[in-house]
């Protein structure tokens, strides 16, 4: 009789059991469930089906798809800014000037504070005739300054301000890890060649430093496209709908009790998050294999 | 107000320190400054007269972000034990027949007017609620400071009003003032324009139910969306219109800050709480039309307290709701806030002295025709984004005809989740 | 003139320390200190949003009137938040342990599929009605122990991704002779592996904390109902409770920053170290 037992693996593939099971139930479900409910007019007990009409309700007012844009803008500003301000201040910050460790330190606190604090904090700042920012502006400079908030060309990029504010040192603590992991060689090599600071900025730090870029652009890409908590403390969305983005949109209709209609909008998050994250995700690994 | 304040919470404390037979109800009302001390004084004043039971008072935003809140909390079934909230069409919303108790059995019921009860009945002839605060119209508070340095009379027409906004703003006063970072206050100028369309079209309300009449359809119920539109072209707001709120506003128009502010009249209570000296500055006239003939005040039913369905203590509850339907609790409501407009239970009765808006506020109602009710009241049709649009069109992102007709849109997604026919 | 150009390397360093300082002052500290001082001021003075010296300071006061308000809610808050924070970063740090350590050390088929299924986690948005439905099912709604599983659920995915690229750094020969020696796999996980994890492990408690004491909009979902409130949500809704008492509103957010600046100040340099281990090998 042949000894073929099977060895015990110690990998046991239960492991992945308890995690499996709440992901499932808590995560994977509800998203498969909602391709269902965004087809019916749903008040959470009954459910009756009315095709795409929430799609062709959700698309034909203006504002909604005016908040795609929205959401886009403030993704996009958001990420890039703390992108491009995190490699810099990053390349500053392991550069020898004194005080390294406690600007470090400053850079990161905001990324731990409450996220609601900072947008109550930052409305009272910019409150347009009492706020401290307008205030300063008018007092040092004579100039008036504009309704940050409540201006409606200007609420949308003054919420995205704020989270950059908030999330630059989470960027720049990525990247400084990035930076150092530089071989000092190559800046050595380079400056026996004549290379200037920024030269050696652009052909040596700037490429070694992509994973690092990859890491930040997509975290920062992902959170500016789902969340509204930093736009619903600061104006709610407004004025009017002015900043208002699919994400608060959809909390705005559970609130009002569409719950079919929230439940599409959340599918058409989904779709926009995919259209846009896997194809650069894409896009990037390609990168990093030709790299 | 501070001292009411002190001995609601000595009183809370200690009975809840005290008694393990004590009952807390939880009690959600508007953020309005005079709701909290209205409520509080009445909730003191039950918990002296009454042994172990005591409130917890929570505040809700008002307008529409507070509909939203009332209509979640009654979903998920996470309701204070007592609500404040309006009557008329936005309390159809709430499902009242599965949300709320009824009080059709409460020994006081014969005190409530059954003007009233209409407002907060379900189609099977239960009613729900109980009056809290006096009825109130909607139009423009005016300081009287300003008219008298200006020589200006209550205006009866539009024009009128325009060219008295325009006066005083160029004597160096806010002409318009408008409180955008309090949403809800936005809509003033539609809501309390109705009286003014039902004027021209008297069966406005029937039609606009059956989905036959819409704002962008109807010159007179357009006129509310064009007059936002015109106080802020002509320039006429206040600095910060984008972000002042609510208690901004009413502080500005009794200072004399700014010379008008469309409101309803329950803010004179907070005016009488908070700045008592700037009282008889303030007066108030309903929104003119565009002829000075009919000129008569849109009125709103009172907010009424109701009962949730899910409250663990039905008893205390409806005990103390009933008790609201009494003279003694409106004269702790004069006490606590002053006099803003008449009550609508019987037996209470205003006192001789009456704070200058009130008194001007009084004639509409004495007078035959002075008054009409507000669409919320005649019809159940009204959708949750008038305010953001009426935002828009007064900081001008959007034109009055736009914002009309996107809000006659909106307003079928409630049409058609109410179920009501012809919305389909 | 090589002590010249050291001595003016040297200035250059100051000088760049000290803008940068000054910068970073202005920028990312003043918004604290506004705070403060909101906190601290009496009403008025604190409606005035002013960014000025407090003229009176009523540091006790304040906090004691945010302490009491609305019957000791903020108490409630805190102890919910504290509750929450802890059962969801302890399984989550157990459970995504497990799941990384397998993901790391053995190649089937599946790790594709697993693979795919964390990514998905960190992307797709959460369908929220459909969850609350699933929860109301299952009798979790508007509970304590259901809320936590939600943070569980949906931080998975980041914790997973840490400790996968965490442990595929820890050599194979550990485990292999922990089993040769008789262990079971429970044991190796828990005995030779966990231990080892001990950086990683720091990382992930500390920025699981975080996110989940500072979680605001799944509370504002998940978790209706007075006794369920979370310091966030506490925050949010005396925005209207405090509309002109912005003294008592700023000083709630002096308290709730606290806790954030406790586990900043103990655990700053794991976090940076941890973060970008984790972040650079992807």
């Amino acid at each position: 009789m042949q000894q073929k037992r099977k060895r015990r693996s110690p990998y046991p593939t239960w492991f992945f059991l308890p995690a499996a099971i709440i992901y499932g139930t808590l995560f994977l479900v509800p998203n498969i469930a909602s391709l269902w409910f965004s087809l019916t007019r749903w008040d959470l007990f009954t459910a009756e089906f009315i095709g795409l009409a929430n799609f062709r309700q959700f698309f034909s007012e203006p504002f909604l798809v005016k908040s795609i844009l929205n959401t886009i803008i403030y993704a996009v500003v958001t990420s890039g800014l703390k992108t491009v301000l995190g490699l810099l201040l990053a390349v500053l910050l392991v550069s020898p000037i004194i005080w390294r460790g406690a600007l470090r330190t400053i850079v990161f606190f905001p990324v731990m504070v409450s996220t609601i604090g900072v947008g109550i904090a930052f409305t009272a700042l910019m409150h347009p005739t009492r706020g401290a920012i307008n205030v300063a502006l008018e007092n040092a400079f004579g100039i008036i300054g504009p309704g940050w908030l409540t201006d409606p060309s200007l609420a949308l990029l003054s919420v995205a301000f704020v989270d950059i504010w908030k999330g630059v040192g989470l960027a720049t603590v990525i990247y400084m890890a990035g930076v150092v992991s530089i071989p000092q060689d190559y800046y050595e090599a380079s400056r026996i060649d004549g290379a200037t600071k920024v030269q050696q900025f652009w052909r040596i730090t700037l490429p070694l430093v992509w994973p690092a870029t990859i890491t930040v652009v997509t975290l920062s890409l992902i959170s500016g496209l789902r969340y509204f908590e930093l736009i619903w403390a600061m104006t709610g969305g407004g004025p009017g709908f002015a900043s208002d983005v699919v994400a608060s949109m959809i909390y705005k209709q559970y609130q009002a009790g569409f719950y079919g209609l929230a439940t599409a909008g959340n599918v058409v998050l989904f779709i926009l998050i995919a259209l846009i994250v896997l194809p650069m995700t894409w896009w990037f690994n390609r990168r990093e294999v030709e790299a | 107000m501070t001292n009411l304040r002190i001995l609601a919470t000595a009183s809370t404390i200690a009975l809840l320190a005290g008694g393990a037979s004590s009952q807390t109800l939880s009690v959600l009302i508007d953020e309005a400054p005079e709701s909290a001390a209205m409520m509080e004084a009445l909730t003191a004043a039950y918990s002296a007269a009454n042994d172990g039971v005591s409130f917890d008072i929570e505040i809700r935003p008002g307008g529409g972000a507070g509909d939203n809140v009332v209509k979640t909390r009654l979903a998920t079934q996470e309701m204070a034990d007592i609500f404040g909230y309006n009557t008329g069409s936005l309390f159809q919303a709430l499902n009242p027949t599965n949300t709320l108790l009824p009080l059709n059995d409460i020994p006081n019921a014969g005190n409530v007017l059954d003007s009233f009860k209409t407002v907060v009945s379900d189609a099977d002839g239960n009613f729900y609620g109980v009056p809290f605060r006096a009825a109130m119209g909607g139009g423009i508070f005016y300081n009287r400071a300003i008219y008298d340095e200006l020589g200006l009379s209550v205006p009866l027409t539009w024009d009128d009003f325009i060219a008295n906004a325009q006066a005083a703003q160029e004597a160096g006063y806010t002409g318009v003032i408008q409180t955008y970072g309090s949403t809800w206050t936005s809509q003033l100028f539609v809501l309390g324009d109705f009286f003014n369309v039902l004027a021209a079209e008297p069966d406005f309300a029937e039609r606009y139910t059956a989905n036959d009449a819409k704002y962008a359809t109807s010159p007179a119920a357009m006129r509310g969306f064009e007059m936002a539109q015109q106080v802020h072209d002509l320039g006429l707001l206040n600095r910060d219109f984008g972000a002042a709120t609510f208690e901004d506003g009413m502080e500005m128009v009794a200072t004399g800050e700014g010379a008008h502010y469309p409101m309803l009249t329950f803010a004179i209570g907070q005016v009488a709480t908070n700045l008592p000296d700037d009282l008889p500055n303030l007066g108030f006239f309903a929104i003119p039309g565009t002829e000075a003939e009919p000129n008569g005040l849109t009125t709103w039913m009172l907010d009424a307290v109701y009962v949730a369905a899910t409250t663990q203590h039905p008893e205390i509850a409806t005990d103390f709701v009933n008790w609201l339907a009494t003279p003694e609790a409106c004269d702790i409501i004069t006490e606590a806030v002053g006099v803003t407009g008449p009550y609508l239970v019987s037996g209470c009765e205003l006192p001789d002295d009456i704070p200058q808006a009130v008194a001007d506020m009084m004639p509409y109602f004495e007078t035959e025709g002075g008054t009409a009710p507000a669409l919320e009241f005649l019809s159940p049709v009204k959708g949750p984004n008038l305010e953001h649009f009426l935002v828009e069109v007064g900081t001008g992102i959007r034109s009055a005809a736009d914002a009309a007709a996107l809000y006659d849109q909106d307003v079928e997604k409630q049409a058609q989740q109410l179920g009501l026919p012809g919305w389909n | 003139m090589n002590r010249d150009i050291a001595k003016s390397r040297q200035r250059r360093r100051i000088a760049a320390g000290v803008l940068t300082m000054t910068a970073f002052l202005a920028v990312f500290v003043t918004p604290f200190i506004f705070i403060l001082f909101q906190a601290v001021k009496d009403r008025r003075a604190a409606n005035r949003l002013e960014f000025s010296w407090p003229e009176s300071w009523h540091f006790w006061e304040n906090l004691v009137a945010v302490i009491e308000a609305r019957n000791y809610i903020v108490l409630l808050a805190f102890f919910n938040s504290t509750i929450i924070t802890v059962a969801s970063v302890t399984l989550l740090v157990i459970f995504a342990a497990m799941v990384g350590y397998v993901l790391s050390r053995r190649r089937t088929r599946f790790n594709g599929i697993v693979m795919a299924l964390v990514l998905a986690g960190l992307m797709i948005p959460p369908a929220v009605v459909p969850t609350i439905w699933v929860l109301q099912g299952l009798g979790l709604f508007k509970t304590i122990h259901g809320f936590v599983l939600i943070q569980v659920a949906y931080g998975l995915s980041f914790s997973i991704l840490l400790f996968r690229a965490f442990i595929a750094t820890i050599p194979r020969e550990l485990d292999e002779a922990a089993i040769i020696d008789g262990a079971k796999p429970l044991q190796v996980f828990f005995k030779v592996v966990l231990p080892l994890l001990k950086p990683v492990v720091v990382t992930n408690i500390v920025v699981q904390s975080v996110t989940i004491f500072n979680d605001f909009v799944n509370a504002l979902y998940y978790m209706p109902g007075r006794e369920n409130v979370t310091v966030q949500l506490t925050l949010f809704n005396f925005q209207s409770q405090f509309s002109s008492q912005y003294n008592l509103l700023f000083m709630n957010i002096l308290l709730i920053t606290i806790p954030p600046l406790l586990v900043f100040i103990f655990f700053n340099r794991q976090i940076v170290a941890g973060m970008t281990a984790g972040a650079i090998k992807g």
